[in-house]
């Protein structure tokens, strides 16, 4: 009972920290600082389109997680450790496959036009990763604990 | 300007029927506010705002076919984007959010009731409120709109125009209804379904949106290049907002489903 909770809870995270990044992507670098641009003309039909799809499935995802997140923090007190690993998780996971398939392998935009890039995009990638390897050591020092927890209980 | 295809319409909009889009609306009020009261008048009640949410997806959709907005739709691929936004995804919200069906259903004698369910469990209806062929006729509509010379016909068609319209909300309707609506669906399928149906919808009206900035769609009208691609963008954030409301709509329904689940498990535990 008490792991598939845990379950929910690092899937409602992880989909909260995806969407919340994405919705930093789109509110600071494309509506703000307008560094990203809705299209700037170097993109394929293809890549458009699985652009369009992840778009959607970020945006659904988000308030998937916003509601399942709720449902588990109904059923009774969360490990804290475990929500945010999972929280950081999304957060890096977007902010890589952003920095890597979107900008590079799609070719949707760049993170800034008219500079030297590279700072920039080891900048962005750097941070996913730093990210993701928080997240990793947060999940771990939860698990352990829940494993002792575990074999207590037992 | 004799020959700019605006004309065929600035007459239609002077036409006698403008004053439907008030007459209508007022009737079809007037036909669920009855229903509402007949509720109180049996001792049962009606939640006020499903009732406001009625009126609200009612006045947008008048609004929306009012002669000022259909004649400045005409004119401007921006206002047709509004026009088609507010039509095909935010009223339907309001509408299905109003669950006429459940009011009606409650509302006329067994015997009709038992018509109309009969009438919603038959396979057409059956086929009809899936979610995917919601989608096909909700986003299709779309893709045959706007990547086919059918837009620019529509500007010289008043009346192909106005089917397009009523296809807009009848198909924002139906999808909105088969994804997440109060009302019973015949056949609803399960969350996982919805949601992919739901994701697919979304990224392929985003999708529509930077194919039609990119390669400056609908074809031949005659609007400058600035203003399609202003139509495009704000057809991608206003599809990204109505249909973020409608996960919103989605997901608290499940969330709600549950939760009254969990409630009754426990209760069960407690008397066992």
């Amino acid at each position: 009972m008490a792991s598939r909770n845990g379950t929910q809870l690092l899937w409602s995270t992880v989909l909260l920290g995806i969407g919340v990044m994405a919705a930093i992507d789109e509110i600071v670098f494309h509506q703000l600082l307008h560094w990203h641009h809705f299209y700037d003309g170097s993109s394929s039909d293809v890549a458009l389109f699985s652009d369009g799809l992840l778009h959607g499935a970020e945006l659904v995802l988000m308030v998937a997680g916003f509601f399942l997140f709720r449902d588990a923090l109904s059923q009774g007190p969360i490990r804290q450790t475990r929500a945010w690993g999972g929280f950081f998780l999304g957060a890096g996971a977007f902010q890589l496959f952003d920095g890597l398939i979107d900008h590079k392998v799609l070719n949707l935009h760049e993170i800034r036009y008219n500079v030297d890039l590279l700072p920039y995009d080891l900048l962005w990638n750097g941070f996913g990763v730093l990210l993701i390897v928080v997240s990793l050591v947060l999940l771990r020092l939860s698990t352990d604990r829940g494993s002792t927890h575990t074999t207590r209980s037992r | 300007m004799p020959d700019h295809p605006g004309q065929s319409l600035s007459h239609t909009t002077n036409t006698p029927f403008g004053w439907l889009v008030l007459v209508v609306p007022v009737a079809i009020w007037a036909v669920y506010a009855m229903m509402v009261i007949r509720q109180g008048q049996r001792g049962r009640s009606w939640p006020g705002w499903r009732s406001i949410s009625f009126v609200a997806g009612i006045a947008l959709t008048a609004a929306a076919v009012s002669p000022p907005v259909m004649g400045l739709a005409h004119h401007d691929l921006r206002g047709h984007m509004v026009q088609h936004l507010a039509l095909g995804m935010v009223a339907p919200l309001g509408l299905v959010l109003a669950a006429p069906l459940t009011l009606l259903l409650r509302t006329v004698p067994t015997g009709a009731g038992r018509a109309i369910a009969r009438l919603l469990r038959s396979r057409p209806m059956r086929l009809l409120s899936h979610p995917t062929t919601a989608l096909v006729l909700n986003i299709g509509g779309m893709y045959i709109l706007y990547l086919t010379p059918l837009f620019a016909l529509s500007m010289e068609y008043p009346s192909l125009h106005w089917l397009i319209m009523v296809h807009f909300l009848a198909a924002g309707y139906l999808f909105t209804w088969a994804i997440a609506g109060p009302d019973p669906a015949p056949h609803r399928p399960g969350i996982t379904v919805r949601t992919i149906v739901l994701v697919l919808s979304l990224g392929l009206h985003a999708f529509l949106g930077k194919f039609m900035y990119a390669h400056l769609l609908p074809t031949s009208v005659p609007f400058e290049a600035d203003q399609v691609k202003d139509a495009a963008v704000l057809m991608y954030y206003g599809g990204d907002f109505a249909e973020f409301l409608l996960a919103i709509v989605l997901f608290s329904g499940w969330y709600r489903l549950r939760q009254r689940q969990r409630q009754r498990a426990a209760m069960s535990r407690g008397w066992s």
